[in-house]
């Protein structure tokens, strides 16, 4: 009874749109059952989309990965509440979930023609405006991307680092094992399903992220998010519509699959990090 | 050590370029006229003022809807907690832009009398939907403080003293969770602010929307705007790590999903 509201709440303004979304990926405008949305988005250029979408979450999240790693490594060692660790918290939390359209303009301040960093490099015989290299383009995207990945990173592995006890560490040494030993044999394995989790999810943001890629480029650039838009608008041709709402349906679907890997392997990392 | 001289770099960098780019005005000279031109920009203000409106109210709803049944389920259906918790997180694997489209959809599949009361001004047609999303980060705030407190002692004493559910939810468990209930606010109003997906596509002007079109002639107030945004989001997430208990703070920030 008293989860009545928060289940009409969730049907309606969840389940409504969600609907939508199916139900006009699935049928034709007159209201018959069609697969020809679906197997539109097979062929170009929804195909050649949704290769750069999955490349760029991709080597966004494994390089996202890495560095977040290293940097929670680093941050790890100050206390939890430590001035160093409030303000990267903090400062992650910002970039990871609310960077949004503000990162954009400041990679365009910053990378752009006329950007800050663009002119000290010129200083220093770097030109970047002499090549093809604009931040308006999958390069630039990729950038800002790698810039809310590894904050998003930091912030996913830091309580997995801090499940690690220490006396693990001493019982390895006393048993004779170097540093690398200890990795190798304690702290990688208790790692690895957080580690592989915390990339899954990674890979899952940048997949889903639209924000930044449409204040750096518009709906014209070529990711998934960016064709639906250009089809939902009606910016392409009429009755393509469907066509939209299918590509929908295979992100929701790219996504689910993440976030049921990520919550298995999720499982498995509480065993022994808690 | 090396990680954090990289990091410096490359988190800085960009930030710092950003504030040296805002303070160079469109004639040329340096100034704080970027700034000041949030006052003069009435389409900025107003678009602001809207996304001010949308995130109160956003903030309003999803408390009335997530305190109630978070108290609800861990005083009464424990077992539906998981339950509960999945829906919470669902609107993680919708992406934005796939909410958006079906929200165009259902806009365009709308009556005129659906249409008139909701769609009509961003405020109506974006909040309940912001509640949505809303809800992963605010499932797990309220959750962590409902579970710091010793519920069932305080809803037992409320109600042999003669308490309602009413007076139970707004003068017991109300302040016993307030720090909670910050958190999921200032994540919430985060939220609303940044939001630019769902508005842009659904053709609605809220400040972030209004942000992208400034940058398409005024790069330097455009820059100026995004450098004060994320300075408040960063203040706002700031203070929120120094509020609240110690069973809170480690799931707060770091593990919203």
């Amino acid at each position: 009874m008293g989860v009545a509201p928060f289940a009409v709440y969730v049907a309606l303004f969840l389940g409504g749109p969600l609907y939508e979304v199916i139900y006009g990926a699935v049928t034709t405008t007159r209201g018959s059952l069609t697969w020809f949305n679906f197997s539109q988005t097979f062929h170009q250029p929804y195909v050649g989309a949704f290769e750069e979408s999955l490349k760029l979450a991709l080597l966004t999240s494994l390089i996202g990965g890495v560095f977040g790693l290293w940097l929670a490594c680093a941050v790890v060692t100050a206390g939890p509440r430590s001035p160093l660790r409030r303000i990267v918290g903090s400062g992650a939390g910002v970039l990871a979930y609310f960077a949004g359209v503000p990162l954009a303009f400041a990679f365009i301040a910053a990378l752009g023609r006329y950007g800050e960093a663009t002119k000290l490099l010129q200083d220093i015989g770097i030109n970047l405006n002499a090549g093809s290299f604009t931040i308006s383009s999958l390069t630039g995207i990729f950038l800002c991307y790698v810039y809310f990945q590894v904050p998003l990173m930091v912030l996913l592995i830091i309580p997995a680092l801090e499940g690690l006890r220490p006396e693990w560490h001493e019982a390895a040494t006393g048993l004779g094992a170097s540093t690398f030993g200890y990795i190798r044999h304690v702290a990688a394995p208790v790692l690895a399903p957080a580690l592989i989790g915390a990339v899954l999810l990674l890979f899952g943001n940048a997949f889903a992220a639209y924000a930044t890629a449409y204040a750096l480029v518009g709906s014209s650039v070529n990711l998934v998010p960016g064709w639906i838009q250009q089809l939902i608008s009606g910016n392409v041709l009429v009755d393509e519509n469907g066509i939209g709402l299918a590509l929908g349906v295979e992100m929701i679907v790219v996504i689910a699959i993440v976030m049921v890997g990520y919550a298995a392997l999720q499982r498995r990392a509480t065993r022994w990090l808690q | 050590m090396t990680i954090l001289v990289l990091a410096a770099v490359f988190f800085l960098g960009p930030q710092v370029s950003a504030l040296r780019y805002s303070f160079v005005q469109s004639n040329g000279e340096n100034g704080l006229g970027n700034y000041t031109q949030l006052f003069h920009d009435s389409a900025l203000g107003s678009s602001l003022v809207t996304s001010l409106e949308i995130a109160a109210l956003t903030t309003v709803i999803m408390l009335a809807l997530m305190l109630p049944t978070v108290v609800w389920v861990r005083l009464r259906l424990p077992r539906l907690a998981v339950v509960v918790e999945s829906i919470s997180v669902l609107p993680i694997v919708i992406p934005p832009i796939v909410m958006a489209a079906g929200l165009a959809t259902l806009q365009s599949h709308a009556s005129a009398q659906i249409s008139s009361v909701i769609f009509t001004s961003p405020l109506t047609a974006l909040t309940p939907f912001y509640v949505i999303l809303a809800m992963p980060f605010a499932f797990r705030s309220l959750d962590v403080g409902v579970r710091a407190i010793d519920l069932r002692t305080l809803v037992d004493a409320a109600r042999n003293l003669g308490a309602g559910w009413t007076t139970l939810l707004l003068r017991v468990i109300l302040p016993n969770v307030r720090t909670a209930i910050l958190t999921a606010a200032s994540l919430t109003v985060a939220l609303v602010l940044a939001e630019v997906v769902i508005s842009e596509t659904l053709l609605y002007d809220t400040y972030p929307v209004e942000l992208v079109n400034t940058g398409q002639n005024l790069v330097g107030v455009a820059v100026a705007l995004s450098v004060l945004s994320l300075a408040v989001t960063w203040l706002l997430l700031y203070m929120v790590s120094f509020i609240g208990n110690r069973d809170a703070s480690r799931a707060r920030i770091g593990r919203l999903l």
